[in-house]
């Protein structure tokens, strides 16, 4: 069994990181522009990371398959950002920071990479208000702040309801003026198809031109992949519809591991499914827990009364409404973890109390905040959010509470890294949600933005750097190199396949029947059983996918199917690692909730003893099963507790 | 419901494009206007035609992918929202839809619905940014208060999405709407007020050379916003570039 180095630092957790940039190699000026680097993905910490390595003189490829780098997905983030700054006086620290997020992971990640990220927080507001971002402020022109779940202290930055588009601007303008003074090459509308190693070394990719079909190669001393994460696993998610696994799936069967995949978010407000057209779901941002309450009716009549249109929420009376997180989680109320929040919704609606047709559906009702506040003042917190919740549904919330259920949105697992963010792959790096580094097995609100700034503006410029110091003397890398040949033969003979295969159905037939086994059996809850027949059913899946895929158009033009096609290719292979995951982990812990291991309360059920590790999975070939390596979590500074939000 | 729907085909730039007419059945008013599109393309697939090429990726009105006209207007008949928040009650059963890709020389069509609009990343590129290095070595981020007023104004007009509605309502393409929201977005606020006359002069000469028209005041742009960008972001604009316009004659 090989064995994983973290690779993290000698020394007290508050001093690692700066030792660590102290002792780091360095590139000296003059050969960084001999230095390529490729970074897949234009989001908060691709483009964080492409415009920093820009700066400091390395010559970078930057890739996106939208036709801008403004558009990543990153760009859809609503709620806020979190950092360190205290600002408010509540008591906030690195320290706390990183406390509260170890505790939201429910006790599943690296504690040293934790504390980095509390620790370079507070320099993330400061670098993005240098840089313009209008962030909220107070009447007296200083920064505002709310409160995040999971949390007791407000130390969220918030820019209205569009936070991650502030943000992504943000680092958007900072990559257009590297690319304007030439230090970055931006290729949008490209797709990158596969990770070319020589000599172990991550060397380079294969990209397709998505407007021309044409397959390039582009070589590079280090590759960065920063390219989102997983969660169009399930079909029916609040990610953009283009957000794929295709580069982490790469990595992974290139050797790089791919750690803790079945750790998935499931957001507790996000606007119910209403047909089977439907192709997202909507998010409602989690600072709408700040002022809205979350019930459904004591009596499952008024729920059935209500789901046929006889009641509305406005005839249910106070007393007979059930403020069930409020009730069972009194010190944390509506603000707790995602994780939580989820559970308990799909407990009551289970149960039948849900409040709509489907029965799959609880009200958040903002009526005592504009009672408290007026109407105005929720307004100007949460205008757009309403807004789209109006023009989606055609109900006003101003006047009927929102009609909200949970949704998958976010993925903690990812592709495993060391502390320098590297992958097993030397040369091969992983930031943002892509990786599975500072989350645990649940991510607090408001943290991915921070961790993908942190990952692309502070962190990989030093660990890369540290990496390309040994690389000044390698000289270009030539794509006319024999394992550049084989990576593009392998990548023609795959779009040639969909394109001659002579199948009868479309890539979303499966991407949908993918998505119902994994919502189904690796979803919100999970068992044994299910996860072996979801197994199976993928596996079926799979073969048929095959055999019966059907691509239409041609290869060498602008072909948004074939796109999808081997989109989904990958998603069916992640799909059956995600079961093997979640079935070798025997114990419930943030997002992954085993139901043969929970309270008598039916809160998750940790075991700390057998699963204090991070699962790594290394890919054996095709048709092997996987190899577990386990990466061992070492407490050295927080104690590990029951998580309690009561 | 029973629609009618005639959209604009084009197999790549080069060909010349025409309408196609194609009739839907059974389409749910609770579905956004994008999903009734997926649902023709499922049964295009089936029928082994080539799927209608249309951009789009958030489907929650904030990437700015999703361009197209809807009978005539960019984004279709409601106001402040993109095609992707567009739903189908917006229509009544017997409709008529006709849907075509932006048109506006800046923009040339790559294929259907779907156009090119890095020139809209060529603006930026030359000056849409605060000059200040991703190193961290900035003050706090409270040493400098900024009054809300101007915080909030910066606020909206950064809130364009570039999604290029405003190029293709307008008569002449022009692309002012766009190029001032940016350079007010940076002019207000204090990080971005040092450079703002030299951004301007820059950002409005890559607008005239990538071919977009002039601005006749007609507002359009305005009225077809879906995120409502307001015509004084222009006004805002002018100011900057005529005080660099005047310093760069002395
Ligand atoms: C609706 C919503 C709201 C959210 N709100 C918040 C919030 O309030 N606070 C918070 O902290 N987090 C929030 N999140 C989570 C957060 O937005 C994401 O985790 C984060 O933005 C991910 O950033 P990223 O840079 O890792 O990847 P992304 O922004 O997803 O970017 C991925 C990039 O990779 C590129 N890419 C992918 N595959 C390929 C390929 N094969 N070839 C080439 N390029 C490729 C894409 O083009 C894109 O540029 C939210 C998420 C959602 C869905
Ligand atoms: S100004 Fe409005 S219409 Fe023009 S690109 Fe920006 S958001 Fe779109
Ligand atoms: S798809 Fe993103 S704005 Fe419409």
């Amino acid at each position: 069994m090989t064995k994983l180095f973290d690779n993290i630092p000698e020394g007290p957790l508050a001093d690692k990181w700066t030792k660590y940039k102290a002792d780091a190699k360095l590139v000296n000026p003059a050969n960084r522009r001999n230095i390529d680097v490729i970074v897949i993905g234009t989001g908060l910490a691709g483009g964080a990371a492409a415009a920093s390595l820009g700066e400091m003189g390395f010559n970078v490829k930057s890739f996106c398959f939208q036709d801008s780098p403004r558009r990543a997905h990153s760009i859809a983030a609503q709620g806020g950002i979190n950092a360190a700054k205290n600002y408010q006086n509540d008591g906030d620290s690195t320290y706390r920071l990183f406390y509260d997020t170890i505790k939201g992971g429910d006790y599943r990640s690296r504690e040293a990479n934790v504390y980095r990220l509390a620790e370079v927080s507070a320099n993330i507001i400061d670098q993005c208000v240098a840089q313009g971002v209008p962030f909220a402020r107070e009447y007296g022109g200083l920064l505002d702040n709310r409160s995040f779940g999971g949390v007791q202290v407000q130390r969220t930055f918030y820019a209205k309801g569009q936070t991650g588009q502030q943000l992504l601007i943000g680092a958007y303008q900072a990559l257009s003026r590297q690319i304007n003074k030439g230090t970055v090459t931006m290729y949008n509308r490209h797709e990158m198809m596969e990770i070319v190693k020589i000599d172990g070394k991550a060397r380079g990719i294969i990209a397709r031109n998505l407007i021309t079909g044409e397959i390039e190669k582009h070589s590079a001393h280090a590759v960065v992949v920063a390219s989102g994460g997983y969660s169009n696993v399930f079909f029916l998610s609040t990610n953009a519809m283009g957000s794929n696994c295709t580069a982490a799936w790469k990595s992974y069967k290139n050797g790089a591991h791919f750690a803790n995949s079945c750790y998935v978010q499931i957001h507790p407000t996000c606007i119910p499914v209403t047909g089977d057209h439907q192709s997202k779901l909507t998010l409602m941002s989690e600072s709408l827990r700040n002022d809205g309450r979350i019930w459904v009716p004591k009596k499952k009549e008024d729920s059935q009364a209500i789901a046929k249109g006889e009641k509305t929420a406005l005839d249910i009376a106070e007393d007979d409404r059930d403020y069930y997180l409020e009730r069972r989680y009194p010190a944390f109320g509506n603000l707790v973890p995602r994780d939580v929040a989820s559970r308990a919704a799909k407990e009551r609606c289970d149960a039948g109390f849900g409040v709509n047709k489907t029965g799959q559906a609880v009200f958040l009702d903002f009526s005592d905040a504009i009672n408290r506040l007026g109407k105005d003042a929720v307004e100007a917190r949460y205008g757009n959010l309403f807004q789209m919740y109006e023009k989606i549904t055609a109900e006003n919330p101003y006047e009927m509470p929102m009609k909200i259920y949970p949704a998958i949105h976010y993925t903690m697992g990812g592709i495993w890294v060391d502390y320098n963010l590297q992958t097993a792959v030397p040369g091969l790096f992983a930031a943002g949600e892509a990786n599975f580094s500072d989350h645990g097995a649940n991510r607090l609100g408001a943290s991915a933005l921070m961790q993908g700034l942190a990952d692309g503006y502070f962190v990989l410029p030093y660990t890369i750097s540290n990496y390309l110091a040994d690389d000044i003397r390698t000289g270009a890398i030539s794509t006319e190199h024999a394992e550049f040949e084989k990576a593009e033969k392998a990548v023609k003979d795959r779009l040639d396949f969909f394109m001659n295969n002579k199948g009868s159905k479309s890539v979303d037939y499966f991407h949908k029947k993918l998505g119902k086994v994994m919502w189904e059996k690796c979803g919100m809850a999970r068992n044994k059983e299910g996860l072996e027949e979801a197994i199976e059913e993928i596996k079926a899946i799979r073969e048929e996918f095959w055999k019966e895929v059907k691509v239409p158009g041609v290869q060498n033009s602008f072909n948004q199917e074939l796109e999808k096609a081997g989109r989904v290719a990958d998603f069916i292979e992640l799909g059956d690692l995600m079961c093997r995951d979640a079935l070798s982990r025997e114990e419930s812990c943030g997002g992954h909730f085993r139901e043969e291991h929970q309270t008598t309360e039916g809160e998750a059920l940790r075991n700390d003893e057998d699963y204090t590790y991070v699962a790594a999975w290394e890919y054996k070939g095709d048709n092997e099963t996987p190899e577990l390596h386990k990466e061992d979590l070492k407490f050295e500074n927080i104690e590990l507790k029951q998580r309690s939000y009561k | 419901m029973n629609l009618t729907l005639k959209v604009w085909r084009q197999n790549g730039a080069e060909d010349k494009g025409r309408i196609v007419e194609y009739k839907m059945s059974d389409i749910s008013p609770d579905m956004s206007f994008l999903e009734m599109i997926d649902v023709l393309n499922e049964e295009l697939i089936e029928k082994g035609d080539d799927p209608i090429a249309f951009d789009h990726d958030c489907r929650e009105g904030i990437c700015g992918s999703c361009s197209m006209y809807i009978n005539g207007e960019p984004h279709g008949p409601e106001d402040l929202i993109t095609t992707c928040q567009l739903h189908m009650r917006s229509f009544k059963d017997g409709d008529t839809i006709y849907i075509e890709p932006w048109r506006a020389a800046a923009f040339p069509v790559i294929k259907d619905l779907v156009v090119d609009r890095t020139a809209f990343d060529a603006i930026i590129q030359v000056g849409g940014y605060v000059s200040v290095n991703t190193s961290g070595n900035t003050q706090d981020a409270n040493a400098l208060p900024v009054p809300k007023a101007d915080a909030d104004a910066a606020f909206d007009a950064a809130t364009c999405i570039g999604c290029g509605a405003c190029v293709a309502t307008c008569k002449n393409s022009s692309a002012m709407l766009f190029t001032s929201a940016k350079i007010s977005h940076l002019a207000l606020l204090p990080q971005g007020k040092v450079e703002a006359q030299e951004r301007a002069l820059n950002m409005v000469e890559k607008m005239d050379e990538l071919g977009f028209g002039n601005c006749t005041n007609t507002g359009d742009c305005e009225v077809q916003c879906p995120k409502g960008i307001s015509l004084d972001n222009i006004a805002l604009m002018n100011r900057e570039f005529l005080g660099a316009s005047l310093k760069s004659e002395k």
